[in-house]
């Protein structure tokens, strides 16, 4: 038993297990010591993953292998977490529900995720995600008192286990047909018997169909708006950044490691999944006017494009879909952030895209730090978003898969549209009713670094960060 | 060469002084965008008296590794510089005409003309295939603020359409310069100049990179975006539009479509001469009809530019030098045209041309500069547009006089619709009391258009000038698409000798 190896799971576990007995003994009073001691176990994972035993390899009879890909996947989940942790004090000041079980249900969310990036096994593969998902489902209906949150988390939970129903058929079958629920064995089977086995590739079908919902990949993307726009939005940010890079991880090693055999079998479906993604993403965006659905439908699209680079497959394609995500969340998160600041003189949160008219007048920083946000996540140069787009696209074009990156290419134009609609809003309309000040100066250094770093100065970030991406799609192969 | 990195420099310093820009106040916002571009300017014209038009092709090359494929890489040749040189005359210019102009949120107007600056010089300066892109679609977001914010009442259609359009042009030659890295293994643009693609394969590059340029120069039918986006935006962004934007396009065709693709080139030189010649003709008629100056002058643009297409592919050095010549004279006229329109509008607020008329009477000194400006974009001899449009014109007759035939009506057109432009404001009688009051240039806007004036009359007299630093890289450009250079239908034949005369036969014997 190599206990070393998962240190920075025992920490989260261990320490979410602790401080759901202080909150539920010191109630409402605990909610600020619980939450920056979620931080620092987050903080503390974080430390722990450095080191020799992170690449111990199979662990636990193959249940989870440590190694780079997933500590890789740990380092962006841990530390998205931290920030949706912080962000959500600020949040919950105002609110009668106290704030204490919040950090404990992140934690352990997060435990399932780091689960699920490492999980080499279809049955630590599902128990990873069904941990994560149990924990988001109470996160999304955390105000319980609004009806949209109590809304959100009950569509997510119906819909959540409907996906969970349709991934554990899929599991059955593979392992009915290949005997194993080691990724090694089933791959064995795929690269045997070929995806000329009907029970095969239902199994595959049906996995993956599960994994798209995780990952809201059209056509199984349909909560995620509703789901966005309901939950608190510190939730709403946690949900679009860490959950979906491990789901998204989890789906790249899924793919290339338990089905690469049967690439040919699978890509198909991603390809659709992916393009569907992006365009529907970017056109039905294009009536939205509430900033949280707009930014689900923008995950949405996101997630297509990191796709594409899983659709190439190979270490190229699996090192841009890490790239693509770790952007992505700085991205999303800024983003998040930015839209946390819009609240209405009396502190309601404000949600139209319509009161972001005028923002560069009456709060520069804020909506030149949105702006940055929302270019980049069009993906139009010389902020940084630019670049990850143009890693799958260059991975899928090392495939000779002209057609799809030429599919693709023209859904960042569609979608470019909308993100140039908050971007006019705040920049070319007449100002309206100006927000409340708000927010702490540890969100707006958030944001600040955020911004910073998809400016054009996180083009210095390629070498370190794609060096680290690329010995982490390495290590799956 | 020098071993300072002057190029990096010239890119940096305005985007910093951008920066710095959003931090003060109106005022100050202005001094600070007068001053960065005025020592830009010195700055280019001591790059321009070090540049050796005799030595290596790249000069002032600078290379930093940035990991992943790009480098930010920088060097000029000959055609660069005189575009690096056009941009830096004329953006001290863009400032000075927006001195008054601009009057709300002028920190944020300098920072975005100044981040212009930034990335239209490092559109030239690039060297790498992925740094080039990074520049050439960068320049999209301050010019769609610039429309977008302090353009006319329509402005924020105009700036959608200009920002979706030329993304949508663009985007497919990102997937063909990828397609580039990965079949030659380098992103290196002098590299790419010498790499020999399959035939097959440069078909589809130079479509998706026609695509890119087409829309950017604009030609027809992708010049819908234009006239738009002229008319909404503020003078200043109208002059950067037609001066510097347009040319990339020109520049790209120049840097990638002809050395990298010489036969996908020389294959689509049909397709191009009949969009070119249906630009020259169309848009000159449209332009005859307009009511709105602004539109005039944009839609003559697309007619100008058709001449650079014409000339670009005529695969002989006349072509080619014409082309080149024609890029400068208009990025200098229509710019001095928009300035014009500006400083009228700037008094009556419109840009109506039926609102005008008899200017001559109550301002001479505005006539005289304007009437300049117009023969210029005529091309009257002595000016700088008679010479681009002169060479090109030579050297697209000798791969087609049809074509030839065709693009001279455009000149004739072209003097049709300037000269009724012309006629329309600066003659005739004063129909209405305001125009008819409206004060002459005042010191400010002489020193605008003066020295626009004597940059045209310059080149006009005296082109050697320009075409010196460009004439040995024109000259490569000539021996890398020699091998594909489509047979023309003029030739020069030698005539037969003359029959002896009858009388000598006579005498022999």
């Amino acid at each position: 038993m190599n206990f070393a190896a998962i240190l920075p799971e025992i920490i989260l576990t261990v320490g979410a297990l602790v401080l759901m007995m202080v909150a539920a003994f010191l109630g409402r009073r605990a909610s600020a010591l619980c939450s920056w001691s979620a931080v620092a176990l987050l903080l503390g994972a974080t430390v722990a993953l450095i080191g020799e035993p992170q690449n111990a390899g199979a662990l636990f009879g193959g249940l989870i292998a440590a190694d780079g890909f997933g500590a890789f996947g740990k380092l962006v989940v841990y530390l998205s977490a931290a920030v949706a942790i912080i962000m959500a004090q600020s949040w919950f000041e105002r609110d009668f529900e106290h704030a204490a079980e919040y950090p404990v249900l992140i934690l352990l969310a997060v435990v399932g995720m780091s689960v699920m990036v490492s999980a080499t096994n279809l049955m630590s593969l599902y128990v990873g995600l069904e941990l994560n998902s149990l924990a988001s489902y109470v996160l999304a209906a955390y105000r319980r008192t609004d009806e949209r949150s109590a809304e959100a988390g009950l569509k997510y939970f119906v819909l959540g286990s409907l996906a969970s129903g349709i991934l554990l058929y899929g599991i059955s079958l593979l392992y009915g047909f290949t005997g194993t629920t080691q990724f090694e064995g089933v791959a064995a089977a795929f690269a045997r018997d070929g995806a000329t086995s009907v029970g095969l590739l239902f199994g595959l079908v049906f996995t993956l169909a599960g994994m798209a919902f995780k990952i809201s990949a059209v056509p199984f993307h349909m909560w995620t708006p509703d789901v966005y726009e309901g939950a608190p939005t510190p939730v709403t940010a946690f949900f679009a950044s860490a959950p979906k890079v491990a789901a998204v991880l989890l789906v790249v090693r899924l793919s290339l490691d338990a089905l690469g055999p049967a690439i040919d079998g699978w890509r198909q479906i991603m390809t659709f999944a992916a393009l569907a993604s992006i365009f529907l993403g970017a056109i039905a965006a294009y009536g939205q006017n509430n900033i949280k659905r707009l930014l689900a439908y923008s995950s949405i699209n996101n997630v297509g494009f990191a796709l594409i680079g899983l659709v190439a497959g190979g270490v190229a394609g699996a090192s841009s879909v890490l790239f693509y995500m770790t952007v992505y969340v700085v991205m999303t998160l800024g983003a998040f952030l930015c839209v946390q600041r819009m609240k209405s003189e009396a502190g309601e949160p404000v949600e139209g895209i319509d009161s972001l008219a005028g923002l560069s007048q009456t709060r520069p920083g804020l909506a030149a730090a949105f702006a940055i946000f929302m270019f980049s996540l069009a993906g139009i140069p010389p902020l940084f978003g630019f670049w990850p787009k143009l890693m799958v696209f260059n991975a899928a074009v090392a495939e000779g898969l002209y057609p799809l990156a030429v599919a693709g290419i023209i859904g960042t134009v569609i979608g470019a549209f909308y993100y140039l609609k908050i971007i006019k809003a705040m920049y070319m309309d007449a100002p309206g009713e100006p927000y409340a000040k708000s927010g702490s100066g540890l969100e707006t250094a958030f944001i600040a670094l955020a911004a910073i770093a998809v400016s054009p100065l996180g083009y210095l970030l390629i070498g370190p960060l794609g060096h680290l991406t690329n010995n982490a799609a390495g290590s799956l192969f | 060469m020098t071993g300072i990195p002057t190029l990096s420099f010239l890119v940096l310093f305005p985007l910093v002084a951008g920066i710095i820009a959003l931090f003060l106040s109106a005022n100050g916002a202005r001094w600070l965008a007068l001053l960065t571009t005025l020592i830009s300017l010195a700055l280019g014209i001591a790059l321009w008296a070090a540049y050796d038009p005799n030595g290596a092709q790249w000069q002032f090359v600078e290379h930093y590794g940035i990991g992943g494929g790009i480098a930010w890489a920088m060097g000029i040749d000959g055609i660069a510089l005189m575009l690096i040189m056009l941009t830096l005359f004329l953006m001290p210019i863009c400032i000075g005409a927006s001195w008054r102009a601009i009057e709300k949120r002028v920190p944020e107007y300098m920072a975005a003309f100044l981040l212009m600056q930034s990335l239209m010089i490092g559109v030239f300066c690039a060297q790498d295939l992925l740094l080039f892109y990074i520049f050439f679609e960068g320049g999209l977001i301050p010019m769609y603020l610039i429309i977008g914010i302090w353009g006319g009442a329509e402005r924020i259609k105009a700036s959608y359409k200009f920002f979706l359009y030329t993304l949508a042009g663009s985007v497919l030659m990102l997937i063909a310069m990828l397609a580039m890295i990965f079949t030659s293994g380098t992103s290196s643009i002098p590299d790419l100049m010498a790499y020999d693609f399959a035939p097959s394969l440069q078909w589809w590059l130079w479509l998706a990179f026609f695509a890119s340029f087409a829309v950017k120069m604009p030609m027809w039918p992708v010049h819908t975006w234009l006239p738009d986006a002229h008319v909404q935006a503020p003078t200043a962004g109208s002059v950067i539009l037609a001066g510097v934007l347009l040319k990339m396009g020109g520049y790209g065709f120049i840097r990638f479509s002809l050395p990298m693709f010489p036969e996908a080139s020389a294959q689509f030189v049909p397709f191009v001469f009949v969009l070119s010649g249906i630009a020259v003709v169309v848009t000159s008629l449209i332009a005859l009809v307009q009511h709105d100056m602004k539109k005039l002058i944009a839609y003559s643009s697309v007619a100008h530019m058709a001449f650079v297409t014409f000339g670009l592919f005529a695969f002989n050095r006349q072509g080619i030098e014409g082309a080149l010549i024609v890029m400068l004279s208009h990025g200098l006229v229509s710019g001095a045209l928009f300035l014009c329109v500006g400083v009228i509008y700037d008094r009556l607020h419109t840009r109506e041309i039926a609102r005008y008329g008899g200017l001559s009477d109550n301002m001479p000194m505005y006539a005289l500069l304007f009437m300049l400006f117009t023969m210029a974009s005529v091309g009257l001899p002595g000016t700088s547009g008679f010479v681009g449009e002169f060479l090109s014109l030579v050297g697209t007759y000798e791969v087609s006089s049809w074509a030839a035939i065709v693009a001279t009506t455009g000149i004739i057109l072209g003097a049709a619709y300037m000269l009724y432009l012309y006629w329309r404001i600066c003659y005739g009688t004063q129909r209405n009391a305001d125009a008819a009051a409206m004060k002459d240039l005042s010191v400010r806007e002489l020193w605008l258009l003066a020295p626009i004036a004597a940059g045209v009359l310059w080149m006009g007299v005296y082109p050697e000038s320009f075409l010196r630093p460009m004439r040995a890289d024109v000259g490569r450009l000539l021996e890398r698409v020699e091998r594909a250079k489509p047979q023309g239908d003029a030739h020069f034949t030698a005539g037969k000798p003359a029959p002896t005369q009858a009388h000598s036969t006579t005498e022999a014997h």
